[in-house]
């Protein structure tokens, strides 16, 4: 019964808060109209890195505010996964469920699409993909650093996963590993061709690997701070950008999570190719 | 536009003329090294603690579900097991009761006919003794008659005058009787 209240209730309460938040944009169109009317949009400055302590100067050790947002990152890994499992028991918690179902998920990933020998390679690639995770959705929060927006970052995770697979595709095939690249099932003269292709394609993938989740999550970024450039300029228009802004954040939160996705599956499938390299 | 970039760049010392921050090639290494130790630290956490305790947690789920199944498996088993041992003792105890009954049966139809075979016995006995005695009787009655005949034969005869000789009388009494 209460409950029905509750609904019958929430329609004009949705109303009037719209038009409530309506009105105070519309004010605040009006009051605060920009004091520099013109673009003064700066998407990148987000992704700036500063020192947190000292005069500014960025050395190999220094802690910048990319530090911060990884330690952040961290933590949060530590509260969901340790934290989160710390009760043990049978019938788990809601926190417990939740670092279940993340190792679950991750597991049963390597297992489907690396196959069951790759399982030992599990904790590395859950590593990859609770910091791409935490990294992206601590971004999400207004005024944070994404540290997963900076190519250095990326490229370094997909240079560690490039040369990991393709070490242990040699250790694991020796020689038989260039099988990747021959393929057999082809005509005998097309083959030396698409050798070549598949020889470059294998050599674009750490490329591609990287840019496709800093490329997201920077552009993500960068469009809402356009946007939000735009809401400053437009004055009792604002509230167009800031409905965009909303939409487009939604879409970052999706993005946030299928990025790491991605991110983790196409790790597994190259372990795959390293573990099986056979066409 | 971009002299705004430019000098916010160059507020922070950054220097950078594209205006993209991940470009700066002059905080890589601080990124990679703080990346880096981002990752071991995660890596050990997971490996040594939250990994390890998960599926631990998971197998022994795994396994008490297994034990359970095993247990309700078992108690299923004992519970037919108990029934079919109560079906066989409702059953036997049945074929016990069916025999104790023929036997009872049976005793009785011994007893009763030995006891019918031997009022039979005894009536046939007691039947015997009745005819003999009877025709003891008749026979005593008919000597009886004989003497009273002869006897009244010779008074009548005596009576009339007649001087009747023992001999023919008994001899014509014996002859009407037989006839």
């Amino acid at each position: 019964m209460a409950e029905q209240g509750a609904k019958q209730g929430a329609g004009p309460i949705i109303k009037i808060a719209f038009f409530a938040v309506l009105a105070v944009v519309l004010l605040s169109g009006v009051l605060f109209s920009p004091a520099h009317p013109g673009l003064a949009i700066h998407p990148m400055d987000q992704f700036e890195i500063k020192p947190l302590f000292g005069d500014g100067k960025l050395g190999m050790f220094t802690v910048t505010n990319q530090t911060l947002w990884m330690v952040l990152a961290i933590i949060g890994i530590v509260l969901m996964l340790v934290v989160g499992s710390s009760g043990r028991a049978i019938v788990p918690n809601r926190s417990q469920s939740v670092a279940e179902m993340a190792y679950g998920f991750v597991y049963k990933m390597v297992e489907d699409v690396a196959g069951n020998d790759a399982v030992k390679y599990f904790p590395g690639i859950m590593t990859l993909f609770m910091f791409i995770l935490f990294a992206n959705f601590l971004g999400l929060i207004p005024t944070s650093f994404t540290a997963t927006s900076h190519i250095a970052v990326t490229a370094v995770l997909a240079m560690i996963v490039f040369v990991f697979v393709t070490v242990l595709g040699f250790v694991k095939n020796g020689a038989g590993f260039l099988g990747l690249f021959w393929v057999s099932s082809a005509p005998l003269a097309l083959r030396p061709i698409l050798a070549v292709i598949e020889l470059i394609s294998y050599f674009v993938r750490p490329v591609s690997h990287s840019i496709r989740l800093a490329g997201n999550v920077m552009a993500g970024h960068a469009v809402i701070k356009v946007f939000a450039g735009f809401a400053a300029a437009l004055g009792m228009f604002s509230f167009l950008p800031i409905l965009a802004i909303s939409a487009v954040y939604a879409l970052e939160v999706l993005v946030a999570f299928i990025q790491a996705y991605v991110f983790t599956i196409l790790t597994c499938v190259y372990l795959k190719d390293a573990l099986h390299p056979s066409h | 536009m971009a002299s705004n970039t430019q000098s916010t760049e160059a507020a922070h010392g950054g220097a950078e003329a594209a205006g993209m921050p991940q470009l700066d090639f002059s905080t890589f290494g601080n990124q990679i090294f703080w990346l880096v130790v981002t990752l071991v630290v995660i890596y050990f956490v997971l490996t040594k603690i939250a990994l390890p305790r998960i599926e631990a947690v998971l197998s022994e789920r795994q396994g008490t579900i297994t034990n359970d199944l095993a247990a309700a498996e078992e108690l299923k088993q004992k519970a037919v097991e108990a029934e079919e041992a109560y079906n066989k003792a409702l059953a036997d105890a049945r074929a016990e009761a069916n025999k104790i009954v023929a036997e009872a049966r049976a005793d009785i139809q011994a007893d009763l006919d030995a006891a019918a075979a031997k009022a039979d016995a005894e009536i046939s006995a007691k039947a015997a003794e009745s005819e003999a005695a009877i025709a003891e009787i008749r026979a005593g009655a008919v000597d009886s008659v004989k003497a009273v005949s002869k006897d009244a034969a010779k008074e009548i005869l005596g009576s009339m005058g007649y001087k009747a000789d023992a001999k023919s009388v008994t001899a014509a009494v014996t002859a009407r009787m037989k006839g």
